[in-house]
């Protein structure tokens, strides 16, 4: 999916650009983002993540998160049921969100992307986004925070009787866009063009549409033995 | 231990307590919000490290240890976010979503979603700043107490910039085939805008 949207910003981009006459400007801006990408966004991030990083290693060495693991289990194992409960990846995720509800993003990001690292591990398709992957990125992108820090910083600039009337309203949307981006994705990943073939050289996948799909429960001997004929090999 | 502890419950109920906040129509909700997100960065810097070294963690020793990944993540991101954003900036230059915005207002405006909201909506999952800016636009063109400005506000913080954020998140672990993961998150958006209209027309209207 994201080919198509990435082709289709770039080719609506130019064809909407040359005929209003601004392909100037997209081109200056193409050059612009590329910059701005690394010494806006990807450098400033370098320090502030290893600060967080610092920060997460303590908690985890003195087993903090494992601790506030524990104490959100039910819902942790409910929403990502392919992670085993124990594993690092749900103190990290946890620690993520508690930060983004708080609005603290440049703790957030770093906590986030830790959290990916460790989902990353048990991932057995590099490169190929797991349902648990899916599923934390689009509790994310729902933006759980209590406080819309930001937009009631513009109201109070241009003198709002009550800037802080939004909180409950965007607490309620939040919380909408939150339970749709569970659903949507507990959806979806059981649709059969998002569903994950099995992984040939481990073989079963670990959830049990994976394993339903394989071709029998072949233990590892057995693998060997196919993978040594030169049929089997192609 | 405690000490520490009780020395943070001190510095919450200081802020809380009314008169504390410079503008006096804050809700105690805010305030206490406002305090928790205050305070936690330093309850945080100051509570694990005291924390792991009672526990007999080396404290110098592992932060740094821990922070050593920091640069790798940052670089590993780079070609994700130059790919994504350069798109994005392209056709935000082009003017793309005003274009957009002007052929779907009045179909928008009949379903009863004002027609202001549409360029800063469309600019939501691809740029923060962008995003950042419309808002702003708004607040000036149709005042800071109406209506459409406050379906906006609620809109700006029950979304976010899905575009960036997938970038940021799969590109830190090499995730190129990212299967529904836009899908889901578009829809958590779009969920979002409208939920915040009905809500406002509901509670503002």
């Amino acid at each position: 999916m994201l080919n198509y949207i990435w082709l289709g910003l770039v080719v609506v981009a130019v064809v909407i650009g040359g005929y209003t006459d601004h392909l100037k400007e997209v081109a200056e801006e193409s050059f612009k983002m590329a910059e701005s990408a690394v010494m806006k966004t990807a450098l400033p991030l370098v320090g502030i993540m290893a600060m967080w990083l610092g920060v997460m290693r303590l908690a985890e060495r003195a087993g903090l998160v494992a601790l506030l693991a524990r104490m959100m289990r039910p819902v942790m194992v409910w929403l990502f049921p392919e992670v085993p409960a124990d594993h690092p990846a749900m103190g990290a995720m946890l620690l993520n969100m508690a930060a983004s509800v708080l609005g603290l993003n440049n703790a957030a990001t770093p906590l986030g992307l830790r959290a990916m690292k460790h989902l990353e591990t048990l991932n057995p398709r590099p490169g190929v986004a797991t349902n648990a992957m899916c599923t934390y990125l689009a509790i994310n992108t729902s933006s759980i925070q209590l406080i819309p820090a930001t937009a009631i910083a513009v109201l109070a600039a241009h003198k709002s009787t009550n800037p802080t009337a939004i909180v409950g309203t965007s607490i309620m949307a939040t919380g909408c866009a939150a339970i749709a981006a569970v659903a949507a994705a507990k959806f979806l990943e059981k649709l059969p063009m998002y569903r994950l073939k099995p992984v040939p050289e481990r073989g079963p996948g670990r959830s049990a549409s994976n394993s339903a799909d394989a071709p029998g429960d072949l233990g590892p001997q057995d693998q060997v033995s196919v993978a040594a004929s030169p049929t089997a090999l192609q | 231990m405690a000490v520490f502890g009780a020395f943070f419950v001190f510095l919450l109920v200081r802020l809380i307590l009314p008169g504390s906040s410079p503008s006096g129509h804050d809700t105690a909700f805010v305030r206490v919000v406002d305090a928790v997100s205050k305070l936690s960065i330093p309850f945080l810097l100051s509570v694990f490290p005291l924390y792991a070294a009672l526990r007999g963690v080396k404290v110098y020793e592992e932060f740094v240890e821990g922070a050593k990944e920091g640069f790798d993540v940052s670089v590993k991101i780079i070609p994700y976010l130059v790919t994504i954003l350069v798109a994005i900036g392209m056709f935000r230059a082009a003017g793309g979503i005003n274009m957009i915005s002007d052929a779907l207002g009045s179909t928008m405006n009949a379903v009863g979603f004002p027609s202001d909201l549409l360029p800063m909506v469309l600019m939501r999952p691809l740029s923060g700043s962008g995003t950042l800016g419309m808002f702003t636009e708004l607040v000036e063109r149709c005042g800071p107490d109406s209506l459409v400005t406050r379906m906006g506000g609620t809109i700006y913080g029950s979304t976010e910039t899905t575009f960036y954020v997938l970038a940021v998140y799969f590109g830190s672990v090499g995730i190129k085939k990212t299967r529904y993961a836009v899908l889901a998150g578009l829809t958590a958006d779009l969920v979002g805008v409208v939920a915040s209209v009905i809500i406002c027309r509901i509670v503002f209207g």
